[in-house]
């Protein structure tokens, strides 16, 4: 099982690595979509250091819709995902390797590109460990939750809108106490708390979602 | 016992649900119709006024069935959603999907209301107060249900994608409906509830009852309807569908 | 009764546009909806009825080439 868990990672980010246009575009729609706020709020310091969790944090989200529909596109059209799903091994578990290669791939960068916009809104250093700290412990879930609408729209048309119909909804856990934790260490105040959901949502996404998705591809599948 | 799971499922095939619920439909109105009128009745001529809400708190014979409806909906669509993953009968699926717009429906209701309430008693026609936030993600989790369905042409595929949908979504609606409040206690306090008179009258409570009972009512009725409709458009094909459309047409 | 005229109902203590407002919608939403249902399953079933009457139709040309 691990041994396909491996394959499988080190495979997606051999292709990841092969497409790294792809990773850089994301990365960029990130950083135009939160460079659009100061243009259209104004560029008053205060007010921008208030926004900056929240915009950060939906741009995050956005960026992460971007790569999704591409998850399992290929291997559905050159017939991997059906050997895969055929194979001996549980299905959860190819989906689990596939999830955290997109993870390292689309959140991983967005974590460590986040200082440099942090600094863009002015926000105080500890704040800025904060929301990488917080990126780092919560993008895992939408990698996660992102891969069951992944497999619930893969093949039809329209399925990039349908699957931000579908997934952003759900990630407003995540946003709410990964911009909250932001928002608190910024206010002076203990983020552990929020941390500690973060982290929870993480794992529980990690854990529970592959099922979900497993049975959602095989309903593609079929 | 066993006969009774028998029964159960030989009203499954949708060939026998079929004329089952054409029979039921007409008797679910009349209930709809008579609590409906009951409810509005004590709601709006008997119940006595608010003494903090005035006149304005009528608003909640409707807006809290309404409420209650779009959650109760989402449940048993997620109910009917598992059914038809575990049991692989077809006419789970088919209840799902009927009940889908009826919940998306009820939750505009509730929003609508809401900002009817909210405008008076709130100054504003919209507060980002947790119960309505929490109703306007349950609407996306309705709108993403049906848009899912509606993108599937095969309609076996539709029923089982549309069934893990709802099932992640009813999974996912305690964390939203917490992480909701949590964020709105963080950030300000509501000051009026919707739902909190200080002390509700006993026919204010009947009041209210009686409309939700209308509004289930109502609910199955139509969802009834819909799933009809749904059976006849997937089952064109068969022998039985062609009986029942001509003897239609004879009869009338 | 709470109410001593009818505009009095009207007017339900200066909240008439909220409280009709909101039943008005209510009431919109839950008569079109199965209004809207009924049409499209009886325009469903002609539609399926002329289909099989056509089918038939073909099907008994077919049989008497005379």
């Amino acid at each position: 099982m691990l041994a396909l868990l491996k394959t499988v990672v080190a495979r997606d980010l051999r292709l990841a690595m092969r497409r790294q246009a792809d990773i850089v575009s994301a990365l960029f729609f990130f950083i135009i979509v939160v460079s659009l706020f100061p243009l259209g709020v104004g560029p008053e310091a205060d007010l921008l250091r208030r926004l900056a969790p929240g915009v950060l944090w939906v741009a995050a989200l956005l960026a992460t819709m971007l790569s999704l529909p591409r998850l399992f596109a290929d291997d559905f059209r050159d017939g991997t995902l059906e050997q895969l799903a055929l194979g001996p091994q549980p299905l959860a578990v190819a989906v689990f390797g596939k999830t955290l290669a997109h993870w390292l791939s689309s959140g991983l960068p967005l974590t460590l590109l986040s200082p440099l916009i942090g600094a863009q809104f002015d926000l105080p250093a500890d704040a800025v460990w904060m929301l990488v700290l917080a990126l780092l412990i919560g993008t895992p879930a939408l990698s996660a939750i992102g891969a069951i609408g992944a497999a619930l729209t893969l093949g039809l048309r329209g399925g990039g809108v349908l699957l931000s119909l579908l997934v952003l909804p759900l990630y407003i856990p995540v946003l709410i106490f990964g911009a909250g934790a932001v928002d608190a260490t910024a206010g002076g105040l203990g983020a552990q708390a929020h941390l500690s959901v973060l982290g929870a949502l993480s794992l529980a996404g990690l854990f529970f979602a592959p099922w979900a998705t497993a049975a959602a591809l095989r309903v593609a599948l079929e | 016992m066993n006969n009774r799971l028998l029964n159960w499922f030989k009203f499954a095939s949708p060939q026998s649900f079929f004329p089952l619920a054409g029979k039921m439909i007409p008797g679910f109105w009349a209930l709809a119709v008579i609590f409906g009128v009951a409810g509005l009745y004590l709601g709006f001529f008997v119940a006595p006024t608010d003494a903090q809400q005035g006149e304005g708190y009528r608003i909640i014979f409707l807006h809290v069935p309404a409420a209650w409806m779009s959650m109760f909906i989402y449940l048993v669509m997620a109910f009917w959603a598992a059914i038809g993953l575990i049991y692989k009968t077809r006419l789970s699926g088919m209840m799902a999907s009927a009940l889908a717009p009826t919940g998306a429906m009820f939750t505009f209701l509730a929003l609508w209301t809401g900002a009817f309430w909210g405008k008076p008693m709130w100054g504003a026609w919209w507060v980002w107060d947790a119960r309505l936030t929490s109703e306007l993600i349950l609407f996306f989790l309705y709108i993403g249900f049906i848009a899912l369905q509606a993108a599937i042409d095969d309609p076996r595929r539709a029923d089982k994608a549309g069934a893990i949908l709802a099932l992640v979504g009813v999974v996912n609606i305690p964390i939203i409906y917490f992480s909701v409040k949590w964020w709105n206690t963080l950030h300000q306090g509501a000051s009026v509830s919707l739902t909190k008179a200080p002390s509700m009258a006993q026919t204010m409570l009947l009041a209210m009852l009686l409309c939700a009972l209308a509004f289930w009512m109502y609910s199955v009725a139509v969802a009834l309807m819909r799933v009809r409709g749904i059976i006849l458009e997937r089952e064109r094909n068969s022998e039985w569908v062609k009986q029942q459309v001509t003897m239609a047409a004879a009869g009338r | 009764m709470v109410w001593n005229s009818f505009s009095d109902f009207l007017a339900m203590g200066g909240y008439g546009l909220y409280v009709w407002g909101s039943v008005g919608a209510t009431a919109l939403l839950m008569m079109l909806e199965p209004i809207i249902i009924a049409r499209r399953n009886s325009a469903l079933t002609t539609q399926l009825q002329r289909q099989f009457r056509a089918e038939r139709n073909q099907h008994t040309q077919r049989r008497s080439p005379a």
